[in-house]
């Protein structure tokens, strides 16, 4: 069981409880439930602004007829007087039954799990976690492909610092995927995930461009290559064109395959993309509602 | 011309701590807080050694560890050894041991990590013990041996 557990890190969650939290965000999809968080006041605080995963999470709570109270961005708290986290999680959780945070520092979801009794879920910290999209990702592979095991999943783009994909693939390693990882230099998957990989004796390439693996893939999940992160601006020039999915290139993909992705996109995806059955993104987002509803009641001990 | 050797002083009863690197010894000083004791230390440093090239050694009467407590100097000075001395005497040799966890005495490497922009307690779990790799209890980012900082 989950009850009254903090959701830091991707890897504080089973097996088992990931897919306890997709067969709940099931439930959840057919049936609200508007009555299961009546009289429960869950805080969003948000340290930096951030407003798809704010406002998922906000639709999540008052779908299933709880209130929120929190802040949108740090100016509007007293962090701009000075006051530390601690005080703040303190305070707060005197206003409360759970806290949904989101902050630019890494470790501060985890801190704040400790220093109050109720529990913490993260949105977020900096680069480290964002534990709540990746278990978004999982119940969209998982609605698309009809399992979570044995599948083919290319991941494409900034492979280095993307935080999404190397929780994706921390959670995947658990169902015996095959990965295809599709990157430039630069931006390559680190290698403590590859030996980790290896350790466990699961399958991937790595390429720099799409190639033949395509046709294998069950899911393409898209990320943003960030600029600012080249040292290069010639090697950003020369590579970002070979990342921009265009609607052609899914030509003899195979019929279930998906494009995720976890937004906001800028280029990576061209929009003739989004009228294929196999553009996913959007409906990923929304996913992300139940998902949310299942691991705000599952922590809450109301399911 | 007579040979003439000067050693810091034996100690009756106490704790010696052998072959401390001597670019560490400070650092051992420090997080063994051994600048608050009352007891009285003696140190050698840049002393000739096989293994470490130059060495430090510290001397210190009447006070004795528990692993615990000793060990953190593991992360600076793995091959430190220590001798217990009782009347004069070495009744225990003893090696130290990188623990488990390290708490409040390394600093995170990263800049964006909670512990560097808070006043938190650091806290590791160590995942390497050989080539010392600490793993940040809160930001998860890995700090290696060659950017271990002393708090």
């Amino acid at each position: 069981m989950i009850n009254n557990k903090s959701l830091v890190s991707i890897t504080d969650y089973s097996k088992e409880e990931y897919l306890r939290i997709l067969q709940l965000a099931d439930e959840f999809e057919k049936n609200p439930q508007p009555g299961l968080l009546k009289d429960k006041v869950v805080a969003t605080l948000f340290f930096e602004p951030s407003t798809r995963t704010r406002l998922s999470f906000e639709s999540a709570v008052l779908k299933l007829g709880g209130k929120v109270i929190g802040f949108s961005d740090s100016s509007s708290s007293s962090v701009t007087k000075g006051e530390t986290l601690y005080d703040t999680i303190k305070i707060v959780s005197n206003y409360c039954d759970l806290i949904v945070m989101r902050h630019p520092l890494e470790g501060t979801a985890r801190f704040a799990s400790e220093v109050t009794n109720i529990p913490v879920v993260n949105a977020g910290d900096g680069a480290n976690q964002h534990p709540t999209q990746t278990l978004l990702d999982l119940y969209s592979i998982q609605k698309t492909q009809g399992t979570l095991d044995n599948l083919t999943i290319m991941m494409v783009g900034d492979l280095k610092y993307g935080r999404t994909v190397h929780s994706l693939l921390m959670a995947m390693t658990q169902f015996q995927t095959t990965f295809h990882f599709i990157s430039p230099d630069e931006l390559k998957m680190p290698e403590e995930y590859k030996y980790y990989l290896n350790q466990l004796g699961l399958k991937y390439t790595e390429q720099k461009d799409f190639g033949a693996n395509v046709k294998d893939a069950d899911i393409i999940y898209m990320t943003r290559v960030q600029k600012e992160r080249f040292s290069d601006p010639i090697e950003y020039e020369r590579t970002k064109n070979a990342y921009v999915l265009k609607n052609k290139m899914l030509d003899g993909t195979k019929e279930t395959m998906k494009v995720l992705h976890p937004l906001p996109r800028v280029n990576e995806i061209d929009q003739d993309v989004d009228s294929s059955p196999k553009a996913y993104y959007f409906t990923q987002a929304l996913n992300g509602v139940f998902v949310r509803q299942a691991i705000i009641a599952s922590i809450l001990g109301l399911k | 011309m007579k040979d003439k050797k000067l050693e810091v002083s034996a100690i009756e009863n106490g704790t010696v701590i052998d072959h401390i690197p001597a670019n560490v010894l400070f650092k051992v000083i420090s997080i063994l807080n051994l600048d608050k004791i009352d007891k009285q230390i003696t140190f050698g440093t840049n002393l000739i050694s096989k293994k470490l090239g130059k060495k430090a050694i510290i001397k210190l009467s009447d006070t004795f560890f528990i692993d615990k407590e000793i060990n953190k100097i593991a992360l600076v000075a793995p091959q430190a050894k220590l001798n217990i001395i009782r009347d004069y005497s070495v009744v225990e040799k003893r090696i130290v041991e990188v623990p488990e966890e390290i708490i409040g005495i390394a600093k995170c490497m990263n800049p964006k990590c909670i512990t560097n922009n808070e006043r938190i307690v650091t806290r590791f779990q160590v995942i390497s013990k050989s080539n010392v790799k600490l793993k940040c209890h809160y930001c998860e980012k890995i700090t290696d041996q060659d950017h271990i900082e002393i708090v």
